[in-house]
């Protein structure tokens, strides 16, 4: 009898333990780290709220596009900034194969234009209007670019389509690609202590707009069939003849997420946050130096309501 | 004699001609469509067949990548426990420390110690000055990171070439087919195989550990080779003699004879490792890498500066202690007594791990440097940033112009120009004359794997960029190298900023280039004459130095002044080294390109750069592999000339 009891005690640990294991597995969630600081913050604060809700976390760095490879395995778990508007293609193909799903917004809008600095109007008075773009080709234009105007493009694995939209726009323009978004901000870094002329590309969230006085371009808005349809807008025998698309934030997992950890991905699903705390938060990591570690510290102990809620759910 | 010169005058003005007024028929400019073999599709599927199914029986490939993953992690976690993490309990941000990390004096006092074990106290000083600058900027955490991944890669690069050193000296065939792979090893851009190492090994610090051993393996492999061959036969016949098995043989006499030359290979592999900090940074290394990175993306060039000068400063402590350890190899050892009494130094450092970590639990100024003590010269680079560009950009403008307008792209507009069978054809005929029939098929082959590729116009480009930086490289580092020979004041300072250069992170210096000459060619070229000067200065110097002194008096007995001493003696003698100088700086600077691909280049590198952003590895290795066939062909060509050079030099004609 005294057996008995023993086994059947073992065997109620043992079920009570698997019954908790399908719940709430204890392997380490992965979220991964890109190089923007943005992206950093969304991330560790999720990591953070998750760690409060007893989980596992772990944060790996893993470059931007080649992390869907990881996230199709289940090496990976979770990607807290896929951009509407650089990210998109690669997180449809990865969802399209399986093995990655949407989870939704994270509350942010990428905004990407062409952007200058203020003082630029002086010499180009008609700005932000694109038709005065043409006007000021030669207060942009250098060495290189002769008379054409200079714009200074992402790297080139960010695509934009630039230089289908100078040809559809008619501008006499001309895109000099920078390789990485820390060389294109160290140009205007250096534009701007001399108060020289630049127009180059600046996305937001960033710290770039905070810092820097300036605006965007204004160019014909942006409607899926401008990129598709040469018939829409000004130009009748081109695509791209408009701005950039703006767009959601999105988060994406890894598909087995909900399964493994169900709480984790309903936490992750509420997860939103808006542009303006974001770059705020940006700001005082970027331009004042402060750790990442204090600002997210800082936000999860003045928000304790919000993220609680995404806990409960 | 007077005929070849002839022919490579004809040759140069017909070239000439063709790019500035043949109109070529499609496919002579260009490798034509025809030509193309879809290599990178055929690589990425033998890489999806690698990963999804290829077994040995019932372990899948995958499953045994993962597991020498696993296998790696184990002393690396081990290595974090004892520099960076110490014993926690719980995860991330709830994790509570047990047992602290060994302490900021334990380390510092470890690194003095090991100094004066290896040569004195001046030694030990000095790498316990450079662990203190660690902690006085604040680098000390990350710092201890990049320790850690350095103290894994390091032993397991040493282990492995130390290995396939011995297996080449011991079967032919081993070296036979060992060679061309090391060339890969070293000519390949690391870019190109992060992508296949990040799906084998997958994402994590262990591919970087991974990254970081591929590229700095080769030198030991090479190393132990020839210091295996070069010990006495007598030696190995006395083993024989005593009747030693073979690991007998290798284990007790062979390894401690060859032990100085081998240390060698050791501080090869330190230095390489560390060149890697920055790239294996970016597939989750963290330490000093991500620092200097993160730095950059926020214009923080003070930072960037003292990250960078923090790897650097482990660079030095480690290669001179390397150094050290090298010269006293072989030395005997005498003391007696107890352990402790043999091994006072160990003791000592024992003794201060324990108590600093004790004492560290009541004051944490012991345990950790206290921020408040922590100094920044941040402010200081970005107010020298601004001044020089607010005050003399204008200068530095009409200067990147002239290069611009006069040497970069007249160079580059010849060689895209020129129809593609004409350049391989030359290549052909230079591999003829200087090494005969085996290194024309070479250059043949090479040529044409090059426009089979479809990458022509980015090769030419890349021949463009680094035959314009190579060139001013040498222009400088030569006479730089003359001056350092000239006098020993002059060697060491420009020896000192030579080092510092070279284990300097050239992202540290990337960005300011860029803010004074904006993105693109020129800003590149910049960045690779400033990397690739190191070995035209320093092989220059040496050439120098070590002419014959017997020489240098005939020259003076005879009357001759100090420059026609210089030009008539010394430059000629050193010629053989100044192309081996030569040489190192075109394989520098084609190992540049991929990093110039972030400030804007459109040539190999930025191939290579777009398939790592794009997870593509066949794009991405095929490109590496063009990177790889260019560095070989002129390591070639200009070995062959360097021997030619010495046989003439020896023979005296």
């Amino acid at each position: 009898m005294k057996r008995m009891t023993l086994a059947t005690a073992a065997a109620l640990v043992l079920s009570g333990g698997m019954a908790l294991a399908e719940v709430k597995s204890e392997d380490p969630i992965k979220l991964t780290l890109h190089d923007w600081t943005g992206q950093l913050i969304t991330t560790q604060i999720m990591a953070a709220v998750l760690e409060e809700a007893g989980y596992n976390v772990e944060l790996v760095q893993a470059d931007y596009l080649a992390q869907f490879a990881g996230l199709e395995t289940g090496d990976l778990h979770v990607a807290m900034e896929i951009w509407e508007t650089t990210g998109r293609e690669a997180m449809d193909a990865a969802i399209g194969k399986g093995g990655v799903v949407n989870l939704g917004e994270t509350g942010m809008l990428a905004k990407e234009e062409w952007w200058y600095p203020s003082y630029v109007k002086e010499q180009c008075p008609g700005l932000p209007d694109w038709t005065a773009l043409n006007d000021c080709a030669a207060v942009f234009a250098t060495a290189e670019t002769g008379e054409k105007g200079r714009y200074l493009g992402g790297p080139v694995t960010w695509g934009g389509f630039d230089e289908e939209r100078i040809a559809g726009l008619g501008l006499n323009y001309e895109v000099i690609h920078a390789g990485t978004d820390a060389a294109m901000f160290a140009e205007l870094e250096s534009a701007y202590q001399r108060k020289d002329p630049i127009l180059l590309w600046v996305y937001a969230p960033h710290w770039a707009p905070q810092k820097y006085e300036g605006e965007w371009v204004e160019f014909p808005a942006y409607e899926a069939a401008c990129y598709t349809d040469p018939a829409w807008g000004g130009n009748p025998n081109a695509t791209h003849d408009c701005g950039k698309p703006s767009g959601p934030i999105w988060k994406v997992g890894w598909a087995g997420l909900a399964e493994k950890w169900p709480g984790a991905d309903k936490a992750i699903r509420a997860f939103t946050i808006d542009n303006d705390a974001m770059g705020a938060m940006i700001a005082k990591v970027d331009l004042d130096g402060q750790p990442i570690e204090d600002v997210v510290n800082e936000w999860m102990d003045g928000n304790q309501a919000t993220w609680s809620a995404w806990i409960a759910q | 004699m007077r005929l070849w010169p002839a022919i490579w005058a004809a040759l140069a003005a017909a070239a000439l001609a063709l790019a500035l007024w043949a109109r070529l028929p499609a496919g002579w400019l260009w490798p034509p469509q025809a030509m193309h073999l879809p290599m990178a599709g055929w690589i990425t599927a033998g890489m999806a067949w690698l990963t999804d199914t290829a077994a040995i029986g019932p372990v899948t490939f995958k499953d045994l990548t993962r597991g020498i993953a696993a296998v790696i992690e184990a002393p690396y976690d081990a290595a974090r426990v004892l520099l960076v993490d110490g014993i926690t309990e719980g995860k991330g941000r709830k994790a509570t420390v047990l047992v602290p990390p060994l302490s900021w004096v334990a380390v510092t006092v470890a690194a003095v110690a090991l100094g004066h074990y290896a040569k004195d106290l001046a030694l030990g000083l000095l790498a316990g000055a450079l662990m203190l600058y660690l902690a006085v900027f604040d680098q000390w955490d990350s710092a201890m990171v990049t320790l850690a991944s350095i103290a894994i890669a390091v032993p397991l690069g040493v282990a492995g070439g130390l290995g396939l050193g011995i297996a080449a000296w011991r079967w032919r065939w081993v070296e036979r087919v060992l060679s061309p792979v090391l060339d890969l090893m070293q000519t390949v851009p690391t870019f190109a195989y992060l992508v296949p190492v990040l799906v084998l090994f997958g994402f994590g610090p262990v591919s970087a550990l991974l990254a970081t051993v591929i590229y700095a393996m080769p030198p030991m492999v090479r190393v132990t080779l020839v210091a295996l061959r070069a010990v006495p036969s007598e030696i190995v016949d006395f083993a024989d003699m005593a009747g030693c098995t073979q690991t007998q043989r290798m284990r007790k006499v062979m390894l401690p004879v060859a032990l100085p030359d081998l240390m060698v290979g050791v501080n090869q592999v330190i230095m390489l490792s560390l060149n890697m900090v920055i790239i294996a940074s970016m597939i989750g290394a963290g330490g000093l890498g991500a620092d200097v990175l993160a730095s950059l993306r926020r214009l923080d060039i003070g930072g960037g500066i003292e990250s960078g000068l923090a790897i650097t400063a482990l660079a030095i402590v480690l290669d001179r202690l390397g150094q050290a350890l090298a010269a006293k190899a072989g030395g005997v050892r005498a003391a007696e007594g107890s352990w402790p009494r043999r091994h006072p130094r160990t003791v000592l450092v024992l003794a201060v791990i324990l108590a600093s970590g004790v004492l560290g639990l009541l004051v944490p100024a012991v345990q950790d440097w206290p921020k408040d003590w922590t100094v920044t010269t941040k402010p200081f680079w970005a107010d020298l940033m601004e001044w020089i560009n607010v005050k003399y950009y204008e200068q530095l403008e009409a200067l990147r112009v002239w290069v611009l307008e006069h040497v970069m792209l007249p160079v580059k507009g010849f060689l895209l120009a020129l129809p593609w069978p004409l350049v391989v054809g030359v290549a052909t005929l230079a591999g003829w004359r200087l090494g005969g029939l085996r290194l024309a098929a070479l250059a043949v082959a090479l040529g044409l794997f090059l426009a089979a590729t479809g990458l022509w116009e980015q090769a030419m480009i890349t021949l463009y960029l680094c035959g314009v930086s190579v060139a001013i490289a040498m222009a400088l580092g030569v006479p730089l190298g003359i001056l350092a020979a000239s006098s020993e004041r002059a060697g060491k300072v420009i020896g000192t900023v030579v080092d510092t250069l070279q284990t300097l992170p050239s992202f540290v210096y990337l960005i300011p280039v860029v803010m004074l000459f904006r993105v693109g060619d020129f800003s590149a070229m910049i960045a690779v004459v400033l990397f690739a000067l190191v070995p035209a200065v320093k092989y220059t110097a040496h050439g120098l130095r070590s002419v014959p002194e017997e020489l240098v008096e005939a020259g003076v007995v005879s009357g001759a002044t100090r420059w026609q001493i210089l030009r008539k003696v010394r430059l000629p003698m050193a010629v053989p080294m100044i192309l081996l100088g030569l040489n190192q700086t075109i394989l520098l600077a084609l190992s540049m390109l991929v990093i110039t691909a972030l400030v804007g280049t459109r040539d190999l590198g930025q191939e290579v750069y777009i398939a790592l952003t794009k997870a593509d590895v066949g794009r991405g290795l095929v490109a590496g592999l063009s990177v790889a066939a260019i560095a070989i062909l002129a390591d070639r060509l200009i070995g062959a000339a360097a021997k030619d050079a010495k046989a003439r030099l020896e023979g005296g004609t």
